[in-house]
C-alpha cells in the first residue's frame, strides 16, 4: 500500500526535508507474459489499467508507453471538461466521465485540481442559437445541468466578453454547463499511474511497441524496443498514433492525426473565472490556476505527425480571442505547441473491439478527448475485460462507419440559407 | 507553414491551399456492386500514414487546380508534387 | 534626486536628456538610452518584485530578455498599461510608470511573504497531495490559490495602440548584430544578396559594441572601436535593412520566421498616437543565419536569488554601456574567465571589488594574473555557500570546495558586500535553431549543447555555436560564411585578432553548502521558485524524464521559459540520477522566443477587420429603409424591416401576410450562383445530383438536391438550363463556396474526362424576387414587351430579358409558394432594379421582406432550409423527398450510402410538420419531442427544426424530424419544455396550398 497523501503527511515529511518520499510509481522491466498490455500511456490508457486492476481484478497488466506516461495530448490539451453533447450517446459517455470527475482527487487520492466553473458555449449567429437551444434542451432531458443564457447572462457570467451588438459577430446568447470545468492535465496521468502501480500494474515508459504479433484472427503478443510481450489482449489507447499501431495489425480505421495547437499567455491575477467557447468566432479561452490564460486553436486541415501546426491557425484564434476580448490585445503569448489529434468522420470517438480477436481500439477523441479520460478508460476496461461493450460506448463502435449510424457530432455545424 | 510548390502556379505560400486527403483513393466505377464494408473502406477507412504519404492538394486560392502531393508527415517535408492523373513518383 | 551609483563614462547614456520616471510612485530619473532597469540600478533599486511561489524579494538579475526576476507593470490603470515587462527591456520614457507585482501591500512589505516561512510545506507538486478534504473545498482553496497566483495584472480597456504585419521575402535573414551577425549580414549584402538584420535591442554591436579592454583587439583597434566601424560601413549598403528593436520570436519550418518590431515603446506616450506600436514581420527567408549569442549562467547556491545578486556579464553592461555601478561594494563569483572581464571593467573604473571567489582550484590565465596584480583577492577552491540580507544582499559567506566539489571544508569567512555578481560560464541561445526543427549534441568538456543537424538552410555562428571567444570567432567565421554562401573569399579573412582570453570552466551544477541540503534554498528557476531540492524530490518520487520533472517543479516554466535555470535544471537530473546530459536531452524549447503580444499577433484584423462584410449591391437601400441585419456566413442579408416602432415579430407577421395578399419583394443576391458550361454538363448535373438532368429543356428550371458522399443532405437549390450546353446553378447562402470546392474536386480527380467548367458569378448578379399574386402586374410594368402568360412562361422556366437596355435572366421559380419570379441583373444594376420594382409594386403595396420571412413563408409550404431543417445526419427519403431520388439513375454523389444498413431503417429521424393543439403556441426552435414525458431515462424522437406563427394559415405551424414520424401523421406527441409540455399533433409537412394553385395565381 501506498502512504496517503494529505495535508498530515506534508507536515510529517516537511520534518525530514521531504526526503522520504516514495516513489510515486515504479521503473520495472517487463514480465514476458501479460494478461493484458494497454499500448499509450496517457490519460486514457493509464486509466483503463486502473480501471482493469481495480473493476475488474485484472493485476497482471501492463502500460507500454513510447515515450514518458501523459506526455502526448494529456500533456497538451487545454483541460476543458464538459458533458453538454447532443445525442444521447455522446451525452451518456462524456456525463459518465464527468460523474467521476466529480470525486475523482478523493479516488485517487492525487489532486486533479478538477474545477467546476462552468462551461458556456457562445452563439453568434440565428442558427447557432437554434443549435445551441436544441443542444440545452436534449442535455435537459438527459439529465445534464446546461441552461441557455441570454445576451446579459452571458456577460453577468463573464464580464469581460465583448458583447456589444456592434462586433461582427455579436454574441446572441449561450449556454452553460455549470458542473463543467477543467482540471490539471498532467496530474491526471499521474494521479491514474499511481494508482494502477498501486495495484500491481507495470507502467513500461521508453518502450515503444514495433509490431503486433498474430496468430490467424487473434492477438499473439507486442514487439517492442524492450523486447516480445506475449499477451491475449492488446488495448490499443495511442491518441494520433492510433493509425500507426492498426497498421502493425494490417487493419485500417476511420481516422485522420491532424495538428492541433493551443496557447498560453503569461500568468496575470484572476481576470477569467470560467471556460467559454465559441464556435462560429472560433476561440476558446480560460485561465489556469497559475494565471495563464488558456486558449485552445483548431486543427490544420493536413495529416500531420510533426507536432507543429500552422501559424495562421495560431493567428485566427487570436483574431477570434480579441473580437470577444478586446481587453487581451496586450497580454503576451508566451508558449504555444501542438499535438497530434485522431479525427473520426463524425468527430464522435472510438471503444471498440476489432475484427482481431484480443485487439480493442479506444481512438478517435479528436480535439476533446480529455474531459472523457475517467469515462474512456472504466468503458474501455470494461470492453477489454468482457470482450463486450458496456452499454455505454456501444454506440462508439467500429461498424457504425459500415452501417451508417453515426454519432455526429459536428453534424449540427449548419449551413445557413 | 510550408512553400508549396502548385504544378502549374509554381511556389506558393501554404496559406493558399487546401489539403484535400490521401490520394490515389479512386470512387468506385460501380458503387452498387459493393457490400457495405467495401463502401465503408473507400468512404471512411484511410491509411493516415505517419512518413511518407500521397495525398491531395488544391490551389484554392490560387488556379483552383487540384494535385498530388508526397509528403513525410511525420516532419512535414514534401518530397514531390505532381499533376492529378499522372503517376505517382517513387521517392 | 540621487543618481548615485552613476559613472560618468558611457558614451551609450545621453546625459543632456534628462528623463523622470515613476517607480511604485516614486519619481526616479534616468537618462536617454537607460533602461528601467539601468536607471533603477543608477539610483540604488535593487528590491523590484517578488517571486511567484514563496514571495521572496527579487532585484535585476540580468540585463536582457532573460531576465526572470525584474518583471514590472508598466502604467497600471491605464488602458496601455502591461503586466509582467521585463525592467531590463523597457527604454525609459518621460512619464513612464512601473510598479511592482505580485505583492500586497507593497513590495517593501509584503504579507505574501508568509509563504517563505511556509515554504518546508510547500514542496515541488505539494498542491497534488493535498487540498482534497473535504471534497467540496476545492474551489475555496483554489480560489486562494489563484488569487496568490499570476503576476501582473490583465489590462481592463480596449487597446488604443495600432499593430501590423509586414512580409518580407529576403535572401539572408541574419539574426542578432553582435559581432558575428554583423560579420555575416556585411558579407551577404556585399555579395549582392537581399539582406536583412534583426536585433532585439536599441544598440547594435552585441557585447562587443563595449567590449574595449586594452588587451584585447581587432585590427590592432580595440573591439568597440573596430565594430562600430563595421556597423558605420553596414549602415551604408543599399541591399541591407536593419531592423532594431526587432525580436525574432519563432523559427517554423520552410524558414518561415516570425519577428516583432518594436517601433513606439520606447516613445513617451503623447508621441505615440497615431503610430503603428508593434509589427510582426512575417519573414520567407532563402537562408537564415542565426548569430544570436549565448546567455550567462547563474550558479545554484544556497540563497542565490537576493536582491543585489546579478550576472556578472549583466554588472558588466550595466557599467560599461550604461555607466551604472549596481554595488558600492562588489564581489563575484565564477567558475570561469567571464567575471574577470567584469573585474577588469570595475577597476579601470574604479568601482571597488571585495574580493573574487573562484571555483576552480588553480585559475592561472592572463586575465586572472591580471587581476590578481591589481591587489584584488581571489579566493581559490571556494564556494559561496550563503548569502544574507532581506532586501538587499549584505553579506556571502564561503567556504573551501572539497576535491570532488561534492561539499565544503574549512572554515566559514564572511565577506560583507552589496552586489554580488555570478558567472557559470556560457549557454549557447540555440532556442530558434530548435524550433526549426534542429538537432542539437552536447559538448562534453564545456557542458553546452550546440547545433549540429540542420534541417533546414541555416548556419548557427558565433557564441550560439558554442564559439564563445572573440578569437575562435573571428577565426571561424570567415570560413563558414564562405561555405554557406558558396563564395571565395570575405573581407574578415585576414582579420588581425589579439585576445588572451581562456575558456577554462569548472563545472558544477549545485555548489554544496555547510547547511543540511533539506535547509538551503539553491534556486535554478528564480521566477517559479523551484530549488534544486525541488528536482531532486520530483526524481526521488519516480518523475525522470526531464517533461516530467519540468511540469513537476514548474521548472522552466516562468515568463523565461528557463533562459536562465533549464540547463541546471538538466545538469542536476544527470548527476542526480547519474545519467549522461547528452542521453538526458533536453526540453522542448516552444515558441515564442520572448513573449508576443496578441495585438501584434493579430495586426489589423480587429473590430471591423475582423472578418469581411459581404454586402449585396442592395444594402444600401436597405439600411436606409431601417432594416435589421442577420449574419448569414459572411453575408449580412436583410432580415426584417422594422416599420413604425414594430418588433420583430410584427414585422415578420406584417411582410409575410403582404407577401401573399399582393407582392413582397426579397433580395437574393447572396444565395450561391455556379455558372457551369461544357458539352458534358447534363452528365455532370447528373452525378452530382440526386435527379435526372438530360431531359431538362432549354430555358426550364428545376430544383435539385445534393448529398454527401455518405448519403447526407449537403445543399440544394434551382439550376437553370440556359442553353443546350449551358447551365446556371444556384447554392445555398452559406454553402456556396463549399458547392464550388466539391464540384471542382469530382470533375477534376474523379471526372476529367468530363467537359465541363465551373465559374462562381455569385457577385457578377444581383437577384430581386419578387412574389404575391400581384408580382405578374409589377414585372410587366418593368418589361412591358415580355410576354408572362403562363404558356409562354410557365413556372421553373426562364427568360432572357432587358431591363432599359440592361440584359438580365427571370427565372419563374418560388421558395414561398406564390407566383414568383427571380431577376437576375448584373450587379452594378442591383440597386436600381431594386428601386424600379419598389416603384413599379407601389400601387400594390409591394413589401420588401427579410429572411425571417422568408424563412416563415417557405415553412408554410414545407420546404426545407439545408442547414435549419437538416444537420448531416438526415437523407432525402429522411426529408420525405423520395420524389427527387431518381432510381433509374446507375449513380450520384451519395447514392450508395442510402442502402446502408442504418440509412434503410424504417425508424429513422424523418421530417414531418407539427401542429400545436393551442394554436397560438408557438413552439421553440431546438425544443425535443418526445412521445412520453413521464418514461425515465426520457426518450427523445427527435427535435423542432422550424416554427413560427403563420398570419397566412391564423396558426402555429412547425417543422420537425422526428423517429418513425413518416407513420406517425395524426399522432400525438410532446414537447417537453422546462415549465410545462405542450402537445402536439404530427402533420403533413405543407401546411398551405397543397395542390400548388397559388404558383399560377
Amino acid at each position: 500500500m501506498k502512504k496517503k497523501y494529505s495535508i498530515f503527511s506534508l507536515i510529517k515529511n516537511a520534518f525530514s526535508y521531504h526526503e522520504n518520499w516514495e516513489k510515486a510509481w515504479k521503473d520495472p522491466t517487463p514480465k514476458k507474459e501479460y494478461d493484458a498490455v494497454i499500448v499509450g500511456g496517457g490519460g486514457h490508457g493509464l486509466a483503463t489499467a486502473y480501471y482493469l486492476a481495480k473493476k475488474h481484478n485484472m493485476k497482471n497488466i501492463a502500460v507500454v508507453e513510447k515515450g514518458w506516461i501523459g506526455g502526448g495530448n494529456t500533456g497538451r490539451n487545454t483541460t476543458i471538461i464538459r458533458s453538454n453533447y447532443l445525442w444521447d450517446a455522446s451525452a451518456g459517455l462524456y456525463d459518465h466521465a464527468l460523474k467521476i470527475w466529480e470525486g475523482l482527487s478523493q479516488e485517487l487520492n492525487y489532486n486533479v485540481m478538477f474545477s467546476q466553473r462552468g462551461v458556456m458555449n457562445l452563439a453568434h449567429n440565428l442558427q447557432d442559437v437554434r443549435d445551441l437551444k436544441r443542444r440545452t434542451h436534449a442535455n435537459r432531458l438527459n439529465g445534464i445541468d446546461a441552461v441557455y443564457l441570454s445576451t446579459e447572462e452571458v456577460k453577468k457570467f463573464c464580464p469581460i466578453i465583448n458583447t456589444s451588438p456592434d462586433i461582427r459577430y455579436p454574441v446572441l446568447g449561450g449556454t452553460l454547463q455549470r458542473r463543467a470545468g477543467t482540471a490539471r492535465h498532467d496530474a491526471v496521468a499521474w494521479g491514474y499511474a499511481r494508482g494502477a502501480d498501486e495495484m500491481g500494474v507495470d507502467i513500461i515508459q521508453n518502450c515503444e511497441v514495433k509490431g503486433i504479433k498474430r496468430n490467424g484472427d487473434a492477438v499473439e503478443g507486442l514487439e517492442t524496443t524492450k523486447g516480445f510481450i506475449k499477451t491475449k489482449k492488446i488495448g490499443v489507447v495511442a491518441a494520433g498514433h492510433s493509425s500507426v499501431i492498426a497498421n502493425m495489425a494490417g487493419i485500417r480505421l476511420p481516422l485522420e492525426s491532424k495538428p492541433l495547437q493551443a496557447l498560453v499567455s503569461e500568468p496575470v491575477k484572476p481576470i477569467i473565472d470560467t471556460v467559454v467557447m465559441s464556435n462560429a468566432v472560433h476561440a476558446y479561452v480560460s485561465q489556469s490556476d497559475k494565471g495563464e490564460l488558456v486558449i485552445g486553436a483548431g486543427t490544420d486541415d493536413y495529416v500531420s505527425y510533426s507536432q507543429k501546426g500552422s501559424h495562421d491557425i495560431v493567428e485566427g484564434t487570436l483574431n477570434a480571442i480579441l473580437e470577444l476580448y478586446p481587453i487581451f490585445s496586450r497580454m503576451r503569448m508566451l508558449r504555444q505547441w501542438g499535438g497530434i489529434v485522431d479525427i473520426c468522420p463524425d468527430a464522435s470517438p472510438i471503444i471498440s473491439k476489432t475484427m482481431i480477436k484480443g485487439l480493442y481500439f479506444n481512438c478517435g477523441w479528436g480535439t476533446g478527448g480529455f474531459k472523457a479520460t475517467p469515462g474512456s478508460g472504466d468503458l474501455f476496461a470494461h470492453t477489454i475485460a468482457n470482450d463486450e461493450p458496456h452499454k455505454l460506448n456501444a454506440a462508439f463502435n467500429l461498424n457504425r462507419f459500415v452501417s451508417g449510424d453515426l454519432v455526429d457530432e459536428h453534424g449540427a455545424a449548419a449551413v445557413a440559407h | 507553414m510550408f512553400v508549396i510548390s502548385c504544378p502549374y502556379c509554381g511556389e506558393r505560400e501554404q496559406s493558399e491551399f487546401k489539403a484535400g486527403g490521401e490520394a490515389h483513393i479512386e470512387r468506385p466505377k460501380q458503387p452498387t456492386e459493393l457490400s457495405d464494408d467495401e463502401w465503408a473502406e473507400y468512404l471512411f477507412m484511410r491509411k493516415n500514414i505517419k512518413g511518407i504519404q500521397y495525398e491531395r492538394w488544391n490551389h484554392a486560392h490560387g488556379c483552383r487546380k487540384w494535385f498530388n502531393m508526397v509528403r513525410d508527415t511525420s516532419n512535414d517535408e514534401i518530397k514531390a508534387v505532381y499533376k492529378m492523373g499522372e503517376k505517382p513518383p517513387s521517392v | 534626486m540621487s543618481t548615485n551609483s552613476r559613472l560618468k563614462t558611457s558614451k551609450f547614456i545621453d546625459e543632456t536628456s534628462r528623463i523622470s520616471f515613476k517607480f511604485n510612485n516614486k519619481t526616479y530619473y534616468g537618462f536617454k538610452g537607460d533602461t528601467l532597469a539601468s536607471a533603477l540600478l543608477a539610483n540604488d533599486v535593487h528590491l523590484v518584485g517578488r517571486s511567484f511561489k514563496y514571495h521572496r524579494p527579487r532585484g535585476i538579475m540580468t540585463a536582457g530578455s532573460e531576465e526572470p526576476n525584474a518583471i514590472v507593470q508598466i502604467n497600471d490603470g491605464t488602458a496601455v498599461t502591461e503586466p509582467n515587462v521585463r525592467a531590463t527591456e523597457v527604454e525609459i520614457y518621460e512619464g513612464l510608470e512601473a510598479s511592482s507585482q505580485n505583492c500586497w501591500p507593497s513590495v517593501n512589505f509584503d504579507i505574501g511573504g508568509i509563504n517563505n516561512l511556509l515554504s518546508p510545506l510547500l514542496p515541488a507538486g505539494f498542491y497534488y497531495k493535498t487540498f482534497m478534504w473535504p471534497a467540496s473545498f476545492w474551489e475555496k482553496y483554489e480560489y486562494f490559490i489563484r488569487k496568490s497566483a499570476g503576476l501582473g495584472k490583465s489590462p481592463t480597456q480596449p487597446d488604443p495602440d495600432i499593430y501590423e504585419h509586414q512580409y518580407i521575402h529576403c535572401d539572408v535573414l541574419v539574426i542578432g548584430a553582435g559581432i558575428s551577425g554583423i560579420m555575416a549580414a556585411k558579407t551577404a549584402a556585399k555579395n549582392g544578396l537581399k539582406t536583412l538584420l534583426v536585433d532585439e535591442k536599441p544598440i547594435l554591436g552585441g557585447n562587443t559594441i563595449y567590449k574595449d579592454n586594452e588587451d584585447t583587439s581587432i585590427n590592432n583597434q580595440t573591439p568597440s572601436k573596430w565594430i562600430s566601424d563595421q556597423i558605420n560601413e553596414l549602415e551604408k549598403l543599399d541591399n541591407l535593412e536593419i531592423k532594431k528593436r526587432t525580436s525574432v520570436a519563432a523559427y517554423h519550418g520552410y524558414n518561415y520566421l516570425l519577428a516583432r518590431e518594436n517601433l513606439t515603446d520606447h516613445l513617451p506616450i503623447h508621441e505615440r498616437k497615431n503610430k503603428i506600436r508593434q509589427r510582426l514581420l512575417k519573414i520567407r527567408a532563402k537562408k537564415v543565419i542565426t548569430s544570436t549569442g549565448a546567455l550567462e549562467r547563474p550558479l545554484v547556491f544556497n540563497n542565490n536569488d537576493r536582491p543585489g545578486i546579478l550576472l556578472a556579464s549583466a554588472l558588466k553592461r550595466y557599467s560599461d554601456l550604461f555607466g551604472v555601478a549596481c554595488g558600492k561594494k562588489n564581489v563575484l563569483f565564477t567558475n570561469n574567465d567571464s567575471a574577470y572581464e567584469t573585474a577588469l571593467s570595475f577597476i579601470n573604473k574604479g568601482i571597488k571589488i571585495e574580493a573574487i571567489i573562484d571555483i576552480r582550484e588553480n585559475p592561472n590565465s592572463k586575465l586572472v594574473k591580471k587581476i590578481e596584480e591589481n591587489q584584488i583577492k581571489i579566493f581559490k577552491g571556494y564556494t559561496v555557500v550563503d548569502t544574507s540580507g532581506y532586501k538587499r544582499i549584505n553579506k556571502v559567506s564561503i567556504m573551501q570546495l572539497s576535491k570532488d566539489g561534492q561539499k565544503v571544508v574549512g572554515n566559514k569567512i564572511e565577506i560583507p558586500c552589496d552586489c554580488l555578481g555570478m558567472s557559470g560560464g556560457w549557454t549557447p541561445a540555440v532556442h530558434l535553431f530548435t524550433q526549426s526543427g534542429g538537432k542539437l549534441s552536447f559538448r562534453e568538456e564545456d557542458q553546452v549543447f550546440i547545433p549540429k543537424i540542420y534541417t533546414s538552410k541555416q548556419i548557427s555562428l558565433g557564441s550560439c555555436n558554442g564559439d564563445f571567444s572573440l578569437d575562435s570567432i573571428i577565426k571561424n567565421i570567415p570560413g563558414q560564411l564562405k561555405q554557406f554562401f558558396e563564395i571565395n573569399s570575405t573581407e574578415f579573412d585576414n582579420l588581425d585578432i589579439e585576445s588572451n582570453e581562456d575558456l577554462s570552466k569548472r563545472n558544477i551544477w549545485l555548489l554544496p553548502s555547510d547547511k543540511i541540503f533539506g535547509k538551503t534554498k539553491p534556486f535554478v528557476d528564480y521566477q517559479n521558485d523551484a530549488t534544486a531540492k525541488d528536482i531532486k524530490l520530483a526524481l526521488r518520487e519516480g518523475f525522470r524524464s526531464i517533461e516530467h520533472v519540468k511540469r513537476y517543479t514548474t521548472t522552466g516554466m516562468g515568463t523565461d521559459q528557463g533562459k536562465l535555470g533549464n540547463m541546471h535544471a538538466l545538469g542536476i537530473i544527470a548527476d542526480t540520477a547519474g545519467v549522461k546530459m547528452g542521453e538526458l536531452g533536453t526540453t522542448t524549447f516552444r515558441p515564442p522566443y520572448t513573449p508576443l503580444t496578441f495585438g501584434t499577433i493579430v495586426g489589423r484584423n480587429v473590430g471591423e477587420y475582423f472578418d469581411i462584410f459581404r454586402k449585396t449591391p442592395m444594402h444600401d437601400w436597405h439600411e436606409q429603409n431601417k432594416a435589421e441585419f442577420e449574419n448569414v456566413g459572411q453575408w449580412k442579408r436583410a432580415w426584417y424591416y422594422p416599420k413604425n416602432n414594430e418588433n420583430m415579430h410584427q414585422a415578420v407577421q406584417r411582410e409575410s401576410k403582404a407577401a401573399r395578399d399582393s407582392a413582397g419583394i426579397l433580395d437574393a443576391s447572396t444565395l450561391g450562383k455556379i455558372d457551369i458550361q461544357g458539352t458534358d454538363a447534363s452528365e455532370f448535373l447528373n452525378r452530382v445530383y440526386t435527379n435526372a438532368w438530360s431531359k431538362l429543356a432549354i430555358g426550364k428550371c428545376r430544383y435539385g438536391l445534393m448529398l454527401n458522399e455518405d448519403g447526407m443532405v449537403y445543399d440544394d437549390g434551382v439550376t437553370t438550363r440556359l442553353d443546350e450546353n449551358h447551365y446556371i446553378m444556384t447554392t445555398t447562402t452559406g454553402g456556396a463556396a463549399n458547392v464550388l470546392g466539391k464540384l471542382e474536386d469530382y470533375l477534376q480527380t474523379e471526372w476529367p474526362e468530363l467537359d465541363v467548367y465551373l465559374t462562381s458569378v455569385t457577385d457578377h448578379y444581383a437577384t430581386a424576387s419578387v412574389c404575391g399574386p400581384n408580382s405578374k402586374k409589377i414585372l410587366q410594368k418593368i418589361i412591358p414587351d415580355l410576354d408572362l402568360s403562363d404558356d409562354n412562361f410557365p413556372h421553373m422556366s426562364f427568360k432572357n430579358a432587358k431591363i432599359d437596355g440592361v440584359k438580365c435572366r427571370i427565372m419563374r421559380i418560388s421558395f414561398t409558394g406564390e407566383h414568383s419570379y427571380e431577376i437576375n441583373i448584373p450587379a452594378s444594376y442591383g440597386k436600381s432594379l431594386w428601386e424600379k420594382c419598389m416603384e413599379a409594386g407601389k400601387e400594390y403595396n409591394i413589401t420588401p421582406y427579410g429572411t425571417e420571412t422568408m424563412h416563415l413563408l417557405r415553412a408554410e409550404k414545407g420546404f426545407i432550409i439545408v442547414g435549419q431543417d437538416t444537420d448531416a445526419t438526415l437523407t432525402p427519403i429522411d426529408l420525405q423527398m423520395d420524389w427527387i431520388v431518381s432510381k433509374k439513375k446507375y449513380d450520384f454523389i451519395g447514392k450508395r450510402s442510402l442502402y446502408r444498413s442504418d440509412t434503410i431503417k424504417e425508424d429513422r429521424k424523418q421530417l414531418v410538420g407539427l401542429l400545436t393543439d393551442d394554436p397560438n403556441e408557438v413552439l421553440e426552435e431546438g425544443a425535443q419531442i418526445v412521445a412520453d414525458a413521464n418514461k425515465k431515462p426520457i426518450e427523445m424522437l427527435g427535435h423542432v427544426t422550424s416554427s413560427y406563427y403563420s398570419p397566412n394559415l391564423n396558426k402555429s405551424i412547425a417543422l420537425g424530424v422526428v423517429r418513425g414520424g413518416k407513420k406517425m401523421l395524426g399522432q400525438k406527441l410532446i414537447i417537453p419544455m422546462e415549465n410545462k409540455n405542450i402537445n402536439v399533433t404530427v402533420s403533413d409537412p405543407v401546411f398551405l396550398d397543397k395542390e400548388n394553385k397559388r404558383l399560377n395565381a
